[in-house]
């Protein structure tokens, strides 16, 4: 698996050392002959100097702790750029610069380091972000999970910054495809789950989708991705922001049956299963046919913005009629057996 | 506390409390102990609840009520 | 998936409450004793499909809603030790004890491991010699088969690092302490067509004869469900008294023979104490003389005392269908799922969870009567 471009003794430092931290002669090593090897020519100096358009900029800060490391659809490479990328593009801006931290573990593989470098390079590229400037911890054996990753991402503002305060009555809400495939895909991995096909992450970069729509000239009123927690804590989160029902229809809402079988075994709720690359546009509903057709086929008109409320509430129509609440969840996954 | 989700068996193998299955949920794959159905085999469906298969389901009666329904229906 | 999909199609859903408001003309109160079906009734909105004359009681339907509180301090205990690997369903993590749960024990470090199958945490006792695997045995007749064999599979391995720790409860003796309660008031009974896989029709047939009641062995899914609610409806109309099956795709009269031959081989029947219901007698399961040596209570030497619910708690009541979680003061409250006062919000089969999760806010609910025709 090593890039034989790659300069990095791997045959000598096989695995991660501490001293690869310590800021000495192995943690230059490390830095040029793998870092900047991968990442192209990263300013090495303790900051780097930006070139700014004169827009507004907009900033997010996110950490990637993912266990495995390596699962179908994705790594914690892909995931930390394309996570960045997504929270830039939910505010409306177009991601530019991308700062990578390292914690590494003690004993980490030399090639596992790679493969992550090499999967955030590829998603950088795809994303067209750069990479201008990061840091490497190292920590004991046993005290880290192989490699955490923290990015701070900036982007310019490209039309007007969006968010849960400018969500309107009778709003649509869209949704750009089905749910739970990065929760379920790291399940699988985790418990040993088998599926045939495989279940992939859905982790992917949504700058691409916000870009068409803002260029096709669609007034954005909020987006917000799907991550932890998934369709069930992002929409009670923006009904409490914005103080407004929620109204769904869960026929509309799509649930593969991979992910709705297993959900079936483990107790799961698929409301609540991640998503790394899906995300819920809020428009007027004039322009809900338009959007939809620039999100792709998979886009779906999920409901729509309802009345003034106190606290978050989500109302789901279920497939019989009967309005049911979609409550935020507790943050543990802990199946049904009952 | 009885949640008990059917599968169908795609194959199996070892004795009496050891038996145990590969069963077919939609596309999920599971290793389900297949002691307490003795007479199931490939091809037949199982209920199955905390790993254990419970009762093999009568197919013929399934379809019965499920037929029923439809002429309710019309 | 086949077997499930099509016992959720809401044309026949629809098709079948259309009958029982036809023949629906008196208030009835059916109550199902089975927490999977309190959450399917719930989650899909029957209560509200169905006519207003009828009421859906909520049974101590819920093992994890029952399991008494001095258990769970024994389980809380029990996983503090270090050379102890403590096994559970993933349900049983946040029933909170007298101070705490076994969520909050594993975030201190606790080696606290959720499975979802007994036979899981037997082979962590094969694959981890070294340390002693126990197993929370917890559940009604549905999943006490499972329990017996992981203590089969344990034996016939040749382990002497597991056990389990047994809460096991039986379904008719609840249903008998209900109906000889001159407080309650129930019509008939959705009986748990899991545990009848397991048990047959033995059990409820006695006690139709015995207290003249109608039963309706049910499955899970919607259409399931309203099959049996539509069968109890017919009885009670018609004044017939009788059990019917309307959930044959699963059980047979004599039940599941094999199961019943592993559950006479390890356990034996016992008195029980149902936390929110007391003591009721021959009402549980525990390990026979054979298998005392897999019993983690005798094996590690512990005595489980008695402790009192504490606060404001109704469970008790919600258990037996006497109140419903709304007229509970406390109810969205200071208790919620994130805070559950008793063991009823506990789980998410416990009623109080159940409303919590689906009808919350009750006034909602008699707002938006209506049912939507098109799809």
């Amino acid at each position: 698996m090593s890039n034989i471009e790659c300069a990095f003794p791997f045959n000598e430092y096989p695995h991660v050392l501490l001293a690869h931290g310590g800021g000495g002669k192995l943690a230059d090593d490390l830095i040029r002959k793998l870092f900047a090897a991968t990442f192209g020519d990263v300013n090495r100096h303790d900051g780097a100097l930006l070139e700014l358009p004169p827009s507004k900029l907009v900033m997010t800060t996110d950490s990637f702790v993912v266990t495995p490391l390596f699962f179908p659809g994705g790594s914690i490479g892909k995931l930390a750029v394309c996570g960045t990328v997504n929270d830039l593009a939910m505010c409306g801006a177009r991601p530019k610069f991308l700062s990578l931290s390292f914690i590494l573990e003690e004993g980490l593989p030399m090639e596992i380091l790679l493969q992550v470098c090499q999967d955030i390079k590829s998603t950088a590229d795809a994303c067209e972000v750069s990479i201008v400037t990061g840091d490497t911890k190292v920590v004991e054996r046993g005290k880290g999970d192989g490699i955490y990753i923290n990015t701070t991402g900036i982007g310019s503002l490209i039309n007007k910054f969006t968010g849960p305060e400018t969500i309107l009555e009778g709003d649509a809400i869209i949704l750009n495809g089905d749910l739970g495939r990065h929760g379920m895909a790291i399940m699988a991995q985790r418990e040993g789950l088998e599926f045939e096909p495989e279940i992939e992450s859905d982790c992917a970069n949504l700058w691409a989708d916000v870009k068409k729509i803002t260029q096709a000239g669609v007034p954005i009123h909020c987006m917000r991705d799907l991550t932890r927690g998934g369709l069930a804590s992002c929409l009670n989160e923006l009904s409490a922001q914005a103080s407004r029902k929620i109204h769904l229809e869960s026929s509309a809402i799509s649930i593969s049956e991979p992910v709705g079988s297993a959900c079936e075994i483990l107790g799961l709720n698929p409301y609540t299963l991640a998503c790394e690359g899906r995300f819920v546009l809020f428009v007027s509903s004039e322009y809900k046919e338009d959007a939809m057709q620039l999100m792709g086929p998979a886009a779906a008109c999920i409901g729509y913005v309802g009345e003034i409320c106190e606290q978050a509430t989500v109302i789901n129509t279920n497939e019989l009629g009967v309005e049911r609440f979609m409550e935020q969840p507790n943050g543990d996954l802990l199946p049904r057996i009952c | 506390m009885c949640l008990a989700v059917p599968g169908k068996i795609q194959s199996y193998e070892g004795e009496e409390i050891l038996r145990e299955g590969t069963v077919q949920f939609g596309s999920l794959k599971k290793k389900v102990n297949l002691a307490f159905v003795p007479d199931a085999e490939k091809g037949d469906y199982v209920l199955v609840h905390a790993g254990v298969a419970i009762s093999k389901i009568d197919e013929a009666e399934a379809l019965r009520v499920l037929n029923e329904l439809e002429s309710l229906e019309e | 998936m086949k077997y499930q999909e099509e016992f959720r199609d809401s044309r026949k859903v629809r098709a079948i409450v259309a009958q029982i408001r036809k023949m629906t003309t008196k208030h009835w109160r059916v109550m199902e004793v089975c927490g999977g079906q309190t959450h399917s009734i719930l989650k899909y909105g029957l209560d509200e499909l169905v006519p207003a004359g009828l009421e859906f009681l909520h049974g101590p339907g819920c093992p994890i809603c029952v399991t008494p509180t001095e258990v769970i301090d024994l389980a809380l205990e029990l996983s503090m030790r270090e050379t102890i690997l403590f096994c559970s369903f993933g349900d049983m993590l946040r029933v909170p004890g007298s101070k705490e749960d076994l969520l909050s024990l594993k975030a201190r470090g606790a080696n606290i491991q959720m499975v979802y199958s007994p036979l899981d945490a037997v082979k962590l006792a094969k694959d981890h010699p070294d340390k002693e695997v126990v197993f929370f045995a917890v559940g009604f007749e549905t999943t006490a088969p499972a329990n017996a064999l992981s203590v089969l599979h344990a034996r016939q391995l040749g382990l002497r690092n597991y056990s389990i720790l047994v809460s096991q409860v039986l379904v008719p003796p609840a249903i008998e302490g209900l109906l000889r309660n001159p407080e309650t008031r129930i019509d008939a009974f959705l009986a748990a067509g899991h545990v009848c896989t397991i048990m047959g029709e033995g059990d409820y047939e006695r006690l139709v004869e015995n207290y003249q009641i109608p039963i309706a062995i049910t499955g899970f899914e919607p259409v399931d469900i309203l099959e049996g609610l539509r069968s109890c409806v017919d009885m009670l109309e018609t004044g017939k008294v009788a059990l019917e099956n309307q959930y044959k795709r699963s059980v047979r009269a004599n039940g599941n023979p094999a199961a019943q031959q592993a559950l006479k081989e390890v356990f034996e029947v016992k008195n029980q104490r149902w936390r929110g219901l007391g003591e009721l007698s021959k009402s549980g399961l525990g390990l026979n003389e054979k298998y005392q040596e897999y019993d983690a209570a005798r094996k590690f030497n512990l005595n489980a005392g008695h402790k009192k619910e504490t606060g404001n708690c109704i469970s008790g009541e919600i258990l037996m269908g006497l109140k419903k979680p709304t007229d509970c003061p406390e109810f969205c409250n200071r208790c919620h799922p994130q805070n559950p006062l008793g063991a009823t919000m506990v789980s998410e089969e416990g009623a109080c969870h159940a409303y919590y999760l689906y009808k919350k806010r009750g006034a909602h609910n008699h707002e938006q009567h209506r049912m939507r025709l098109s799809i």
